[in-house]
């Protein structure tokens, strides 16, 4: 299947990484994928703050530049659910955009919808022994509705030992310009998230949103917790001869 | 002199204080996840019925709203057929003379008031200590709030923020000041907590005539008012007096006896986690022989015609005031209800008063970013309030507003870097080429990230410039 790539400046620009491990996995499954260069921002920071305007052209730029794709993959789920909720409200009423964004929606799929969903698998093939803790992200959670396709995927890992995390389904905290506008709000849930993840004894915390790990990534290094944090894509890419050529302490340090 | 939420700071300093006090982090995180929990079983154990009544409550309050100017007519016939009488208060202050000019018409210096979100919104005890009218609160959560000169914390737990080591020295302080004192050797055990609060309170409802009230619903249709409690205490102050004052918020209607039926399944379950509530009253005007023989409907706007003119906004008048809200939120449950500066806090409170007062304080114009957006509130809303929309519907508002220049700054340099492919580009080398000279610690806005969390690390390329390098790699 040929999968267009959106990548979200954030992963493009701070954590170039998660990109090239979803490029690998899907690769490494027999698919293609196309990376459209016209691509920058969903628009998400401005719409959550209030402004509506310059969210609007970043979704025209969006629906333009993935226009007649087959399947679009987000390794965010948030940035997945601001064009799956927001763009069809976006446009005015019958505008090109509330057309186009209406029918591009429902092909732009969170990385783990797309495993499982579209290409289903829930067994990438993956080889990573540690023990690594998930938590859903909000937007994840609530928005996308991911249920039960991160731990399947996650459960389907060889030498991967899940643990849970307490109170999983409450926020950490980021919330976008949240974490600056309300910083302190921000980072008193920010270091109870890390608080649970630390006392799950896991090495990795894993998320399926990079902007969610930067957050509590930052306090978890702050804090000289020793856990690392990982995007699920990064654990999914993983595999037997990957595991042998690099260390995990070199890698992922932090977000 | 009872406390008034005028003048309260912003909600990310009074926040600042309240997420450094230990006592009231423990106090928060206890009642919020008690409350919650219980509030998940409560509607866990109706299975997919839930999703069900949540729909017909919403779309029952939907249509209610959408015909208000009629149902408003019927609430005031009916009423007035069961021998009440209807007044209308355009705002606070009008609501505030309407009831003050009633009071003053019992003849009485005092009156016993059931706990009421409306009156609190008008600021109602305020205006009748002004006129030499005492108002004692009864509901008992009021009561510790009133006699320790605090505000209310919550919608329905008014004193959530007190442990109750705190309320036994306030009803041993205050408690005389009012009435009944609290016996000397006062525990701090719930049980007798509790009865000190019965026998001060039972003194008080024997000997007042004229009672004040909210209420949940308003039947239109049979002129029926509706109040849900715990205590008992709202049903002493309804039945006993003679005279009997209702202050209600017109979005309370509901069009027909039988749609309350949804209502009384949403909201027990909703705010106390119960199948069904201890007391609920009911009264149709007047009976001869029976109850209050005086009973005024005093219908309140207070800003709420506005809101329904605002096609995103005015779903938020289809709260009942249940406080699930409150009890899912992670920010309130960090800061408490006193951080908001508002008669209505937590979620629905962000969204609730920038639309009732119109934004004109700085407070009120922080409410909309008191938030991550987490949708936990949406969620848990037994009337589908989506409460993230109408937040960032309100902030759209803020941003278009005067100030903000710094972050109107940011936001634009944002859109110049993420405009196209080559200025997300050249914005990405700069970070890179500069990558080993970035601080622990960021100065101005970014400290605001920096004080607690470290910085990303910024890669050596970016995901844009690795698949194009790769891509002339494989040509």
């Amino acid at each position: 299947m040929r999968i267009a790539l959106f990548i979200t400046c954030v992963n493009d620009t701070l954590f170039p990484d998660t990109g090239r491990a979803v490029v690998d996995l899907l690769e490494r499954l027999g698919h293609e994928v196309l990376f459209p260069q016209g691509q920058t921002c969903c628009g998400q920071m401005h719409y959550n703050t209030g402004y509506r305007r310059p969210a609007t052209k970043f979704a025209v730029r969006f629906v333009q530049t993935f226009d007649g794709a087959d399947a679009v993959v987000v390794p965010s789920a948030s940035c997945a659910a601001m064009v799956r909720e927001h763009y069809p409200r976006l446009g005015q009423s019958g505008s090109r955009l509330s057309r186009k964004g209406a029918d591009l929606a429902p092909r732009v799929y969170d990385l783990t919808e797309l495993l499982v969903d579209v290409l289903g698998v829930t067994d990438v093939g993956a080889y990573y022994p540690h023990r690594v803790a998930y938590p859903p992200t909000c937007h994840g959670l609530r928005m996308l509705g991911l249920g039960d396709r991160p731990y399947r995927l996650l459960r389907a890992v060889r030498g991967l030992d899940l643990v849970e995390v307490d109170r999983p389904g409450e926020c950490c905290g980021f919330g976008g310009t949240f974490a600056v506008k309300n910083g302190d709000v921000s980072s008193a849930m920010g270091a109870d998230k890390a608080r649970h993840a630390v006392d799950t004894g896991a090495e990795v915390l894993c998320m399926v949103d990079n902007s969610c790990l930067m957050h509590v990534g930052g306090i978890l290094q702050r804090q000289r917790s020793g856990m690392r944090v990982a995007h699920i894509a990064e654990i999914l890419a993983r595999t037997e001869a990957s595991e042998a050529a690099v260390s995990p302490t070199t890698e992922e340090a932090s977000r | 002199m009872s406390a008034t939420f005028l003048g309260m700071p912003p909600f990310p300093e009074a926040a600042h204080a309240a997420v450094e006090d230990s006592q009231l982090r423990h106090n928060l995180r206890k009642a919020t996840h008690t409350i919650r929990d219980k509030r998940g079983h409560a509607v866990g154990e109706l299975g997919d019925d839930w999703s069900e009544l949540r729909s017909e409550g919403a779309a029952i309050k939907e249509h209610t709203l959408r015909h208000l100017d009629h149902y408003l007519e019927q609430v005031e016939e009916s009423v007035q057929r069961a021998g009440g009488t209807v007044h209308w208060a355009s705002d606070a202050a009008e609501a505030n003379d309407i009831v003050t000019r009633l009071v003053h018409g019992t003849g009485q210096s005092d009156v016993v008031k059931v706990k009421s979100m409306a009156t609190q919104e008008i600021e109602l005890n305020q205006a009748l200590e002004r006129a030499g009218i005492t108002a004692y609160e009864t509901d008992l959560a009021e009561l510790i709030v009133q006699l320790g000169e605090d505000l209310p914390s919550h919608i329905l737990v008014p004193a959530i923020h007190l442990g109750r080591a705190q309320i036994r020295e306030i009803f041993l302080q205050h408690m005389a000041e009012w009435g009944v004192p609290a016996p000397s050797g006062l525990t701090d055990d719930p049980r007798a907590l509790a009865e000190a609060a019965r026998v001060h309170l039972r003194e008080r409802f024997l000997k007042s005539r004229t009672a004040i009230s909210g209420a949940n619903f308003v039947v239109a249709d049979s002129g029926t008012l509706v109040v849900l409690e715990s205590e008992g205490n709202g049903r002493m102050c309804l039945t006993l007096p003679e005279t009997l004052i209702s202050v209600v918020g017109i979005e309370k209607i509901v069009p027909t006896f039988e749609d309350l039926e949804v209502f009384m399944q949403l909201l027990p379950r909703s705010s106390t986690g119960e199948r069904m509530n201890p007391y609920t009253s009911m009264w149709s005007g007047v009976t001869p022989g029976d109850g209050p023989q005086e009973f005024h409907l005093v219908l309140l706007d207070n800003g709420r015609t506005d809101v329904l003119a605002d096609t995103v906004g005015r779903q938020a008048l289809r709260c009942i005031r249940c406080s699930a809200c409150l009890n899912a939120c992670p920010v309130y449950e960090r800061t408490g209800g006193h951080a908001y500066g508002s008669v209505y806090p937590g979620p629905i409170g962000a969204i609730l008063t920038p639309q009732l007062k119109g934004m004109s304080s700085e407070t009120d114009r922080s409410l909309p970013y008191a938030s991550s957006l987490c949708g936990a509130c949406y969620e848990v809303c037994p009337v589908a309030i989506d409460i993230p929309e109408v937040l960032v519907h309100l902030r759209e508002q803020v941003a278009q507003g005067p100030g903000h220049t710094g972050e109107k700054a940011m936001m634009a340099g944002a859109e110049a870097a993420l405009s196209s492919p080559a200025a997300l580009e050249a914005a990405q080398r700069a970070a890179s080429l500069g990558r080993g000279a970035v601080p622990r610690h960021l100065p101005g806005t970014a400290s605001a990230w920096t004080d607690t969390r470290s910085a990303p690390d910024i890669p050596e390329e970016s995901f844009r410039r690795w698949w194009k390098k790769r891509g002339e790699e494989r040509r």
